[in-house]
């Protein structure tokens, strides 16, 4: 299986109100714990390595190129 | 620890009288890889002289966990009985986080095993029966007090340097096995490296002789409340003798963790304030994994710590280098005989460096876990702690050490690729899994109806077996490297003749996806190299002759 790449949550204004949410009132810490288990949750959930290594990839290209635009 | 003054009195070598001489085999290191590689070697007529600088047994606990694989090699050389017999068997794990348990693994789930999946045995007791059992074979010899000091490569022998109290002396072999430990000084003395990775985290370890209501299991804590931040290992070994390894962190000083005064007070808040205990051993330890680029130079062949060091979670250390024996001794054997080629030799790396890598992922991954190397690394590892409590899937991510496994020489270059469809968990370059059988001389194993040559297990299910197939197997028998045949019936099928056995309980059928008619061809370690739904001599000749590194059959011959 690929990963999806096109739109697939049917309210994502909700689904953005709620992950935001869920950082409401904590600190860095507590959110990056809270993110680790969240992405935990949700690549058990998807379980095909194909996709996860795919996710993994586009997650960091984007970081690395958004860095590098900071630089210039 | 000492040994009786017999097996560890020192003698002056009669090669500083006589002069120089040349034995075929001579291992550099009396460590319980250098020793199984000597009796290894002795049992099967090989002349080895086994030397050490040093004139004991090595002190505290340090390697403890014997994997059921090293336990079989043991038997095959005559030691697995005491070992188990003094170890105590575990089979169970248990992960806590801060005061409650996460999960227990099994690590044997299934029965129809003869050996357990671990004991816990101190390094210095296996040791001690090695250098026994070494001592009852007339083709070993175990010099203590015997330094090498140089060494030398020809094109047809390797020359060694030998210091001793009554002063020094050379002696020559065909190949040099070098058993020297992590520093390894044959290593260094070759001028080679061992490269990877060193881990900025540190560990205490206590022996701690203690009567007490733990289970015989492995106990590993992250952050218990007696250790805050840290983790910590306990494991029941004999004579009461209880082993604790403390996360110390890379900022510890070594010296004063390794006080008395630092460390009792750690131990009384982990057992409780009640709890009688007294100090054995204690020693402080940081930890590499890296490997050699290569195991084999020329005639010399580096093996255990020499060759490949991991973190001792996962107890991958001593059971990797009694493997590398394993897979070595018969080798050598067959070289020095002129029955095999010496290009055979390549084989042992090109065995034991993937079974090294395995065993360094393996090892490197439990460490990233156990001491995370960054904040978000460690924001993970909290997490998945954190999940694990509630839900299974996070408990699989859990990672305190992934115990030692055999490694499967899957693209070694002796097996014959399967040419029938097979569906087990066995595959060419396995080691044999083990079944219980029955004979006419009563139950047994079949771990030990093989090894130390060429098997055929044949599998002849409810058929009778014909006279054409009869003499094939006596053919077998008498080439130049026999191949003995193991005749098993399926589960209710008895015949009372020659070496046939019954699968008693339908295991070897099911773990070797046997029907009648299938063979598989076991090399003198017990490694599957071929196998077959329907055989004949010629494709067992020509599947041995693979294992040989042998270029064609009439090479074997000879």
């Amino acid at each position: 299986m690929t990963i999806r790449l096109d739109p697939n949550i049917e309210a994502p204004d909700d689904f953005y109100q709620a992950l935001i949410d869920t950082h409401r009132d904590l600190d860095e810490a507590q959110s990056q714990l809270v993110n680790a288990k969240l992405i935990l949750l949700l690549a058990n959930h998807i379980g095909d390595m194909q996709v996860l290594r795919e996710a993994l990839r586009l997650a960091r290209e984007d970081g690395v190129q958004l860095l590098r635009s900071q630089e210039i | 620890m000492q040994l009786t003054e017999t097996l560890s009195q020192y003698r002056a070598p009669p090669e500083i009288e006589s002069g120089r001489r040349r034995v075929p085999v001579i291992v550099v290191g009396a460590g319980p890889v250098g020793l199984c590689a000597a009796i290894d070697l002795g049992l099967q007529n090989v002349q080895t002289l086994v030397l050490d600088a040093d004139d004991s047994l090595s002190e505290g606990s340090r390697a403890i966990c014997f994997a059921k694989r090293t336990l079989e090699i043991l038997d095959r050389l005559g030691c697995g009985e005491r070992a188990v017999s003094k170890g105590v068997v575990w089979n169970t794990g248990k992960v806590f986080l801060q005061d409650r348990m996460l999960y227990q693994f099994d690590l044997l789930p299934e029965s129809g095993h003869k050996r357990p999946a671990f004991i816990n045995l101190q390094q210095h007791y296996l040791e001690q029966f090695l250098v026994e059992r070494l001592h009852t074979l007339p083709r070993g010899e175990l010099r203590f007090r015997n330094r090498v000091t140089a060494v030398a490569q020809h094109p047809d022998r390797v020359e060694v340097t030998v210091e001793t109290p009554d002063g020094r002396y050379v002696i020559e072999c065909d190949y040099l096995v070098a058993c020297d430990g992590a520093r390894s000084p044959m290593r260094q003395a070759l001028g080679l490296e061992s490269k990877g990775q060193v881990f900025r985290d540190r560990f205490l370890i206590a022996d701690v002789k203690m009567r007490a209501g733990f289970p015989t299991e492995r106990w590993f804590w992250f952050d218990p409340p007696f250790h805050r931040n840290q983790s910590v290992l306990l494991h029941r070994q004999a004579d009461d003798i209880w082993r604790i390894d403390f996360q110390l962190g890379w900022d510890a000083n070594p010296e004063e963790e390794r006080k008395p005064e630092r460390v009792m007070p750690r131990i009384q808040a982990m057992l409780g304030p009640d709890a009688k205990f007294t100090l054995e051993w204690v020693s402080v330890y940081t930890f590499q994994c890296r490997r050699m680029d290569r195991f084999r130079h020329g005639r010399v062949l580096f093996a255990g710590d020499a060759a490949h060091q991991v973190s001792p979670f996962g107890a991958r250390g001593a059971n990797s280098g009694i493997q590398d024996t394993d897979n070595l001794a018969w080798k050598l054997k067959l070289i020095v005989d002129g029955r095999a080629p010496d290009t055979l030799l390549d084989s042992y790396d090109a065995e034991r460096r993937p079974a090294a890598d395995e065993n360094i992922l393996h090892s490197t991954r439990s460490t990233d876990f156990i001491t995370p190397k960054s904040g978000i690394s460690r924001a993970f590892r909290d997490a998945t702690l954190q999940l694990a409590e509630h839900h299974a899937f996070a408990r699989s991510l859990v990672n305190s050490g992934r115990l030692s496994t055999p490694s499967t020489y899957s693209t070694s270059p002796l097996n014959t690729p399967d040419g029938d469809a097979f569906g087990a968990r066995m595959r060419p370059g396995a080691p044999a899994i083990d079944a219980p059988l029955d004979s006419r001389d009563g139950a047994s194993w079949l771990i030990d109806q093989i090894g130390g040559r060429f098997d055929l297990l044949y599998f002849t299910g409810t058929q009778a077996v014909s006279e054409t197939m009869r003499n094939t197997f006596e053919s077998l028998r008498r080439l130049p490297v026999p191949v003995e045949t193991l005749i098993i019936s399926a589960q209710g099928v008895r015949a009372d003749i020659g070496r046939f056995f019954e699968d008693v309980d339908g295991l070897f059928a099911e773990r070797y996806d046997a029907r009648s008619g299938t063979a598989y061809l076991l090399r003198p370690d017990q490694h599957v190299c071929a196998r077959w739904r329907r055989f004949d001599a010629a494709s067992i000749r020509k599947a041995q002759a693979r294992a040989l590194a042998a270029e064609t059959e009439t090479e074997v011959a000879k």
